[in-house]
């Protein structure tokens, strides 16, 4: 409670940190540093690596390194904003579902587990087909799939707070309960929450970088990561640094993010694993 | 604390059971008719015109209008939702949009993708077998042998496993056993009518690296539901009292862990459907995840409905058996509320 | 070392000492012996080491402590030294096990004849026949029914759990068996029964048990020879009657006089200060700083056990010149209340039911009563009872089905939230459990100053002033302001929720079962303030509790509740002395006292 850095004092929360910092400092400032164009082509196609491209040429014949240094933004930037807007969703719908004793809370648990009878990959590229491959869709899309888990989650939490004497307390008192839910309820479910959210973004990331990967999200000629090992595997044998580099950057990433996740949830006293979002026995 | 004794009825003990599975029977009636709900409505997101973003370039009044009768676009939303219902539960999954988009009069989408589902069965079939008893075993050993070096190294590993997607996974793989050790093809293509069991080795890429993939959060969870029941009250009596390790670890233990590892493991497989997407695209496998990906490029609205409530299906079936064998497995549940 | 064990002892703990990895002790030196067919009561509170005494017994430590030195023997064989294998045969047929939640020690998906089957298997390779079943079930009462074996657990009340955990201990006979607070959980009519099928099996069987808890009066009924337990070492070994009577050790008479009794009612004494915990055990005696009669000596060096009486060991250097406990005055309160006084809170057929999933079911039925401006009355009952749900309805956190409760004249709204905040003020309500009753994420401060800025509106500065002025009314130094309650005790913590509730200034205060989850020392400086407090300030207290004997110490007047109905009601002498309704008189003779040794119950 005091060391709000605490995880940092275990191995792999402090490995995990460090993995992510570097992965996304190169995600967000890479591009400065990059020796060419991303976009144009400097040599010949599939060429090894060598001096002037020191990962080699893509298919088109653009500088291998230039275009990982400039591919990872897009991905981050568009996962936290679904990540960041499927939590306002969650905690607003998981904080009124876990509080409510009335029938608000089985009616907005079966809406919301309407979503859930479908693999997210499926929603979203219904999505896309009704309505486009965009930004915004993305966004939206990759948030429509996270908030209902992270409403159960948040609502799990709340309705173990909800029955705690100090809640009762509060009410006795006559307290709003705007006010019982941001005083006394929110501080106390941050835990669980928290530890969740290094899966979420995780979640997110891989949801993303796998529809860029099947061409459904970014567009060529976006120096994506995803997008670069989806038009270099057929090559992967001519310049396999072309597909094996792209892919170290994801794999380091997310698994930097479950590094300090696990590390978060050790400090906390809790497991990083995620629960099953469904329960027989309620 | 005394709590009244609730009687053994045993004359009404069939009861509980066939209203607790009729309950949930409809309860996976009301999520499929919700879920066709989601797919109608979401694949007709278009702010534009259906029938115009088919066409795309090809798109003039005249083929737009002809294309509108076809797929019976110019009829009211809810008509065109109850006519494709009905179409479902007659077993008739309606006309390809692009192939009737493309001049052919009728173009059912059974035909379609009848090879590709089997396919995907067949390749889920494998993983699936392979993934059930890998994840418990693997699950319960690193639960048992908690601390001790089998515990870190699965622990380990499957935290690095589950951050990578499939995709990286399988060009990964790709590029360690074709690029590097030209052991396995690169791809997985299958002749139209021919079957992937043909030539098994196409698979063992595909299949590991779903395997890779779902392992890894399969074994986590069955370890931490495994762990957290090695801690009960129950099995500290049992052992404080002789009860000698083995019996411990079976029945008191993994017995009592199993409810919560199946549902583990329906989720498993329900990730599973979505891994296959990926893995199929990756490795050029023709199952139904590729015809999925093509339709949506394309924008073949009629194909990606169908397929979704295809998937939408098994995704429903699946959970409603993980809930009939929990039933089965915990007693408390057999009795009347 | 005092007492020489008879060569027939069937239990021989010998200079027992457990300690962390890290070097420091858990328990030390600790011995004792036990006959064939003895029950030995192990006494202590919490962090005094007791269960892990008992359970050294069974050869298990829990995981991170290691056997330091000492031996341990138990029916002949040695305990220690021991790999998983051999302990295995040696518990369940030698030493047995009874724990304290019976729910939570049986597999929930093991029909309960096949749980007492495992256990009869493990030692008797291959004989699992269903007789040896059926008569382990009959010797605790359940042989009755003939498909009772084929009941899972949850099928069972919690006494018939308790009863089968009983029968798995005793199924292969083992000649001692160790219960760890085995009636801690139950009602005090269940814990009757199970206390008697115990000493029934004790008779017939010869079993000997070694039956830990903390609380002294069941012990008092039990057991033929009390072990006391502060702070890992034992400091006082004697007969059960000697013990109770003429307690040698300081913190054994405070114990003796913290237990609320309803035989014998008197003003309770806490004992000051805390216990303290492993690693942090000073110098000398570890009781020194608690004691009132510590002397320089008993810091110096920690006193040696030994005899003061034949057969009555002590852990004390100053035993001798401490002089015997006087016997306290019977101090049932019975403050007569001046007919004409309009009552402060007045309930008219409350009806009130509890909702669980979708099916209801009635929790009060038809109460009512008067509680007096200052006066504290009682409300006794089980769980189940219904007497919490009253509290509840009262405090404004549950609505009633039917009837009314006036509050000063006035209609009671059901919700709390609906209430003027003058009556919200009023009536205030502290909670059970301490661990809950304080947002862990507040410190003490801000905890105890919400309802001064929320309920009298103070300004931010008058609130921070008035939390130092309420803190020292319930005893703790301001300083205590600035934590968080995870840094606080039990009883620290239930003192600030007590603070919290008397910040409103209220007429009503509502107890509900405030010291049923702290240790008795604690509870007896709780209740002592409490009545302090409802003095001092004219309060009028409802006491909700299951507890016979603070009743006694505490209130004026006491109400019965049974299954939802209000049974019984009167001034406390009168119920206590004369009750007049079967299930009060049930409870009474159920009720554990200490005079219980005394008669040899």
């Amino acid at each position: 409670m005091t060391g709000r850095l605490r995880f940092l004092r275990s191995s792999s929360g402090a490995l995990g940190a460090g993995i992510v910092v570097f992965v996304v400092l190169v995600a967000l400032f890479g591009r400065y540093f990059a020796p060419h164009d991303p976009s144009a082509p400097i040599g010949v196609p599939l060429s090894d690596a060598s001096s002037d491209a020191w990962l080699g040429t893509d298919f088109l014949g653009r500088d291998v390194f230039s275009r990982l240094l400039y591919g990872g933004r897009s991905v981050i930037l568009i996962a936290l904003a679904a990540t960041l807007l499927a939590y306002a969703v969650g905690l607003g719908i998981g904080l009124m579902a876990g509080y409510s004793r009335s029938f608000v809370d089985p009616l907005l648990m079966r809406s919301v587990d309407v979503l859930l009878a479908f693999p997210p990959l499926l929603l979203l590229l219904i999505l896309i087909t009704g309505a486009g491959t965009s930004v915004a869709v993305l966004i939206i899309g990759v948030a429509i799939i996270q908030a209902p888990a992270i409403s159960r989650i948040v609502r799990t939490a709340t309705q173990v707070e909800a029955v705690r004497a100090y809640v009762e307390a509060a009410i006795a008192r006559g307290e709003r309960p705007l006010a019982i839910l941001g005083r006394e309820v929110m501080p106390n479910i941050l835990a669980p929450v928290l530890v969740d959210s290094g899966l979420r973004f995780t979640f997110s990331i891989l949801i993303i970088a796998s529809v860029n990967f099947l061409g459904l999200g970014l567009q060529p000629p976006s120096p994506d990561w995803a997008l670069m090992i989806s038009e270099n595997r057929e090559y992967i044998s001519v310049n396999s640094l072309a597909v094996l580099a792209p892919a170290a950057m994801i794999a380091l990433l997310t698994i930097g993010i479950n590094l300090t996740g696990d590390g978060i949830a050790r400090s906390l006293g809790r497991s990083y694993v995620p629960r099953t979002s469904r329960t027989v026995i309620e | 604390m005394t709590t009244v004794a609730a009687p053994v009825a045993r004359s009404r003990e069939a009861s509980p059971l066939l209203r607790f599975a009729g309950r949930r029977l409809l309860g996976a009636v009301v999520a499929l008719f919700v879920a066709s709900l989601v797919i109608f409505a979401g694949t007709q997101l278009l702010p534009g015109d259906a029938a115009s973003v088919v066409l795309g370039r090809n798109g003039n009044p005249a083929t737009v209008k002809l294309l509108h009768q076809q797929l019976n676009l110019d009829r009211p939303a809810w008509q065109q939702y109850v006519d494709w219902i009905t179409g479902l539960l007659h077993g008739d999954l309606g006309n390809s949009a692009v192939g009737m988009a493309q001049g052919a009069t009728s173009a059912p989408i059974w035909p379609l993708i009848s090879d590709a589902v089997v396919n995907s069965v067949i390749l889920a079939l494998i993983t699936a077998l392979l993934m059930i008893p890998l994840s418990l075993g693997l699950g319960v050993v690193a639960a048992v042998l908690r601390g001790k070096w089998p515990d870190h190294v699965i622990s380990v590993a499957s935290l690095a496993a589950i951050a990578l997607p499939e995709f990286v996974i399988g060009s990964l793989l790709i590029g360690v056993f074709f690029v590097g050790l030209d052991w396995l093809p690169p791809v997985a293509i299958v002749a139209p009518g021919a079957s992937p069991l043909d030539d098994p080795e196409k698979l063992v890429l595909p299949v590991a690296t779903l395997l890779l993939a779902s392992l890894a959060a399969g074994i986590r969870m069955v370890r931490a539901g495994m762990i957290e029941v090695l801690q009960t009250e129950y099995v500290q009596t049992a052992r404080l009292n002789g009860v000698s390790e083995r019996r411990v670890l079976w029945r008191y233990a993994l017995r009592n862990a199993l409810p919560t590892s199946v549902q583990i493991l329906a989720q498993n497989l329900q990730w599973l459907i979505g891994g296959i997407i990926i893995t199929e695209n990756v490795f050029a496998y023709p199952g139904i995840g590729s015809t999925l990906v093509v339709a949506v490029q394309n924008r073949d609205l009629t194909l990606v409905m169908s397929v979704s409530m295809l998937i939408a299906v098994v995704y429903v079936l699946l959970n409603l058996v993980a809930d009939l064998f929990v039933m089965l497995l915990v007693p408390k549940l057999r009795e009347p509320a | 070392m005092s007492a020489i064990a008879p060569p027939s002892a069937v239990v021989r703990v010998d200079g027992l000492t457990l300690a962390l990895r890290t070097g420091e002790p858990v328990v030390e030196d600790v011995s004792f012996s036990l006959g064939a067919g003895e029950i030995l009561g192990l006494v202590g509170e919490s962090g005094s080491g007791k269960t892990t005494t008992a359970l050294a017994l069974l050869g298990y430590t829990r995981p991170g402590v290691t056997w330091r030195s000492g031996t341990v023997e138990v029916g002949g064989e040695q305990v220690r030294e021991r790999d998983e294998r051999s302990l295995r045969s040696l518990r369940g047929r030698v030493v047995s096990y009874v724990p304290q939640d019976p729910g939570g020690a049986l597999n929930p998906s093991l029909r309960v004849g096949d749980a007492i089957l495992d256990v009869l298997r493990a030692h008797r390779s291959g004989e699992g026949s269903p007789e040896l079943v059926h008569a382990a079930l009959d010797r605790v009462e359940l042989g009755g029914d003939a498909g009772f074996p084929r009941r899972y657990p949850h099928q069972l009340s919690g006494g018939q759990q308790q009863r089968v955990t009983i029968a798995m201990a005793c199924v292969c006979e083992p000649p001692v068996a160790v219960l760890d607070e085995p009636t801690t959980g139950l009602d005090v009519l269940t814990q009757d029964r199970i206390l008697f099928e115990l000493d029934r099996l004790r008779n017939e069987q010869g079993m000997a048990m070694v039956y830990v808890s903390h609380d002294l009066a069941v012990v008092a009924r039990m057991a033929d020879r009390i072990v006391v337990m502060y702070a890992g070492r034992v400091v006082e070994n004697a007969p059960a009657a000697d013990v109770i009577e003429r307690p040698r050790h300081p913190y054994t008479r405070a114990l003796v006089a913290a237990i609320p009794d309803f035989r014998t009612p008197r003003s309770l004494r806490g004992i000051p200060g805390v216990s303290v915990g492993v690693g942090e055990w000073p110098k000398g005696c570890a009781f020194a700083p608690r004691c009132e009669h510590a002397a320089v000596l008993c810091e110096e060096a920690v006193p040696v056990l030994a005899d003061a009486a034949p057969g009555h060991a002590v852990r004390c250097c100053r035993t001798h010149e401490i002089s015997a406990p006087e016997r306290a005055e019977s101090t049932l309160r019975s403050r007569p209340v001046a007919p004409e006084t309009a009552p402060l809170l007045e309930v008219t057929e409350l009806e009130a039911r509890y909702r669980s999933g979708r099916s209801a079911r009635p929790a009060v039925v038809d109460v009512s009563f008067a509680i007096p401006p200052g006066r504290c009355v009682a409300l006794v009952g089980e769980s189940g009872s219904g007497k919490t749900t009253v509290g509840r309805c009262i405090a404004g956190l549950h609505r009633p089905s039917s009837g009314s409760i006036l509050f000063a004249g006035n209609w009671l709204i059901a919700d709390a939230a609906a209430r003027p905040l003058d009556v919200r003020r009023r009536i205030q309500i502290v909670f059970q459990n301490p661990f809950e009753s304080l947002n862990p994420r507040h410190q003490v401060r801000s905890s105890i100053a919400r309802p001064l800025r929320v309920l009298r509106r103070l300004s931010r500065r008058d609130a921070d002033a008035a939390v130092g002025d309420l803190l020292e009314r319930v005893r703790l130094p301001k300083r205590v302001a600035e934590r968080f309650p995870v840094e606080l005790s039990g009883g620290e913590r239930q003192r600030v929720a007590i603070a919290r509730a008397l910040a409103a200034e209220p007429d009503l205060l509502i107890c509900d079962e405030v010291t049923s989850a702290l240790d008795v020392s604690v509870q007896a400086a709780v209740l002592e303030l409490l009545q302090e407090l409802q003095r001092e300030l004219g309060l009028s207290m409802l006491f909700i509790t299951h507890n016979l004997g603070v009743v006694a110490c505490v209130a004026d007047s006491v109400l019965v509740m049974d299954q939802g109905s209000l049974v019984e009601s009167g001034p406390v002498a009168q119920v206590l002395e004369h009750p007049q309704h079967e299930y009060t008189r049930r409870l009474l003779s159920a009720a554990p006292t200490l005079a219980d040794v005394a008669a040899g119950a």
